[in-house]
């Protein structure tokens, strides 16, 4: 019965690394940008909500109806300053500039918020569990969110599929020097992506604080499980990232059934075993460019 | 009447190649232009310099009297001019009539929509819901010559429609770009088969190493004056 409960409490996590992920599948899908600063902006939403909560004394979920219009305008005017330069510069800068955004944001949070940490009020909810058996019971918050990302997800996917911006994205993705000849301005497109992206990572961020505290720096390690999330996936697919973010998290609950010190290892052991079969998937042509430098 | 594209002395490169040398000339309303000569002489870098997909290095466009020079490629989209590239370039991963819908993103009103393309072209009408990575040449070009309908266009500009295609293929599809001319539609046009070029261009224009050296309404060029221009035979009898 343990085993079941690491398997289920697996895919609820699995629900909120998707959340904290798909907007990094989103920018990558889209620009081929690896946001290092995604889990750092993250953390900036739930340090908002923070404030918000603090001083105005709403529930944190009412503190989302302004900050993530906020992360919208954030995300927008981030793409069009610094990264569509970045862009232009070549494929490896946005990974530097971003870098050098997430080494900022931390210190600025700490600059302002100390590096104490903080921690948000999940409401009635928070506490709250459905008592399966004795060995198995599930918390509301995670149920709801598991239910915000797969929202999220399906939300995103039909965008994509259905809507004049969604067919815009998808062409300027596949193709965006053609996209801008048939009339699609891609640098709004690009800062239109970038603005959702941030956004979703300032929800996965309020969910963040609501499910444990956080400091200055957790962003980094947050980063760390949504990009995992994202390979194992299969780079930039949507319901891929849903998948990924639950297998990451299925892993790591039963290495942590194994041994409480093996929860981040069972995760790093599966995301490992992913790069392993990729890079084995093509050894052949590696082989035969290597033969015909031989 | 007044010209609707103008192009004086235009130059454009490829690093250091100089791939179109002080370009000039006009076309009117509902004109037909035919460029042609041979692989590298600088055709399709004129034309995506005149869409701007290519930046000019000197010279100015002068499209129905705004200067659109230095114009973002989008922005002349919802000025009126749809290049139809070379290799055709429809997004792989889209289905056909995808591709055509994101050209709606031009915001141009006008007489074209999906609907209004599968009458033009019906062959790919059965195809609408197929992704265009599965289509074949000839259907592939049709759907971007619709793509590039469905922005409503003054002028179109038309790369090498004809290449890659079977015969009967090339036959269609300039079927239906004579039905355009006669609608009055303003064209732009690369094609490397001379006689089709002079027969459906009101005006042929020959290339060679970047510059016009030939250019003349249909009844004044004969096909040879044209073939020597083509192969540069008349510049090398002046040097020689």
């Amino acid at each position: 019965m343990t085993w079941v409960a690491a398997v289920v409490h697996g895919i609820l996590l699995g629900g909120f690394y998707a959340l904290l992920a798909s907007g990094l599948a989103l920018m990558f899908g889209v620009m081929r940008i690896i946001n290092l600063a995604h889990g750092s902006l993250a953390l900036i939403g739930a340090y908002m909500a923070f404030l918000l909560t603090e001083h105005l004394h709403i529930s944190t979920y009412l503190a989302l109806a302004p900050v993530l219009p906020g992360a919208l305008v954030v995300g927008y005017l981030l793409q069009r300053t610094m990264l569509e330069r970045s862009l232009r510069a070549g494929e490896l800068v946005p990974l530097l500039t971003t870098f050098g955004l997430l080494i900022v944001i931390a210190n600025l949070l700490q600059q302002f918020f100390s590096p104490d940490v903080h921690s948000l009020d999940a409401g009635s909810i928070g506490p709250a569990s459905w008592h399966v058996s004795s060995e198995l019971s599930i918390p509301w918050f995670d149920v709801l969110t598991l239910a915000i990302a797969f929202t999220v997800l399906g939300g995103l996917q039909l965008v994509l599929r259905f809507t004049q911006l969604g067919r815009e994205l998808r062409a300027t993705a596949e193709d965006a020097d053609t996209a801008e000849l048939v009339g699609v301005n891609a640098r709004a497109v690009y800062a239109r992506a970038t603005a959702i992206a941030v956004a979703i990572a300032a929800l996965a961020g309020v969910f963040y604080g609501m499910r444990s505290a956080f400091d200055p720096n957790a962003g980094a390690n947050e980063l760390l499980y949504a990009f995992e999330a994202v390979v194992i996936g299969g780079m930039g697919s949507l319901w891929g990232t849903l998948g990924g973010g639950i297998a990451l998290a299925v892993s790591q609950e039963i290495g942590a059934q194994i041994n409480q010190e093996y929860f981040a290892l069972g995760g790093h052991l599966v995301f490992l075993a992913v790069l392993v079969a990729r890079s084995a998937a093509s050894a052949p042509r590696i082989r035969y460019a290597l033969r015909r430098f031989a | 009447m007044s010209a609707l594209l103008q192009v004086r002395e235009l130059d454009a490169r490829h690093g250091l190649l100089q791939a179109v040398r002080q370009v000039s000339f006009e076309l009117a309303e509902g004109e037909t232009l035919a460029l042609v000569g041979a692989n590298g002489a600088g055709k399709s870098t004129l034309l995506r310099a005149i869409a701007g997909a290519h930046r000019a290095a000197a010279g100015r466009i002068v499209f129905d009297g705004h200067d659109i020079t230095a114009m973002a490629a989008h922005r002349r989209v919802k000025a009126g001019i749809a290049l139809v590239p070379e290799g055709r370039r429809l997004f792989p991963n889209l289905t056909v009539e995808e591709n055509l819908r994101v050209a709606e993103a031009s915001g141009r009103g006008g007489g074209w929509s999906v609907e209004a393309v599968f009458e033009v072209f019906p062959l790919i009408a059965p195809l609408r819901r197929k992704r265009a990575a599965t289509l074949s040449g000839g259907e592939q070009q049709a759907t971007a010559i619709g793509r590039a309908l469905m922005t409503n266009p003054r002028l179109l500009l038309l790369d090498e429609l004809s290449l890659g295609l079977a015969p009967v293929v090339v036959e269609a599809v300039y079927r239906s770009i004579l039905d355009l001319i006669e609608g009055g539609t303003t064209i732009v046009l690369v094609e490397q088969d001379l006689a089709r070029a002079m027969s459906v261009a009101d005006r042929v224009a020959c290339m060679l190493e970047g510059r016009f050296v030939l250019e003349g309404s249909r009844g004044e060029l004969t096909r040879e004056q044209v073939t020597e221009a083509y192969f540069g035979l008349r510049r090398q009898e002046a040097t020689a």
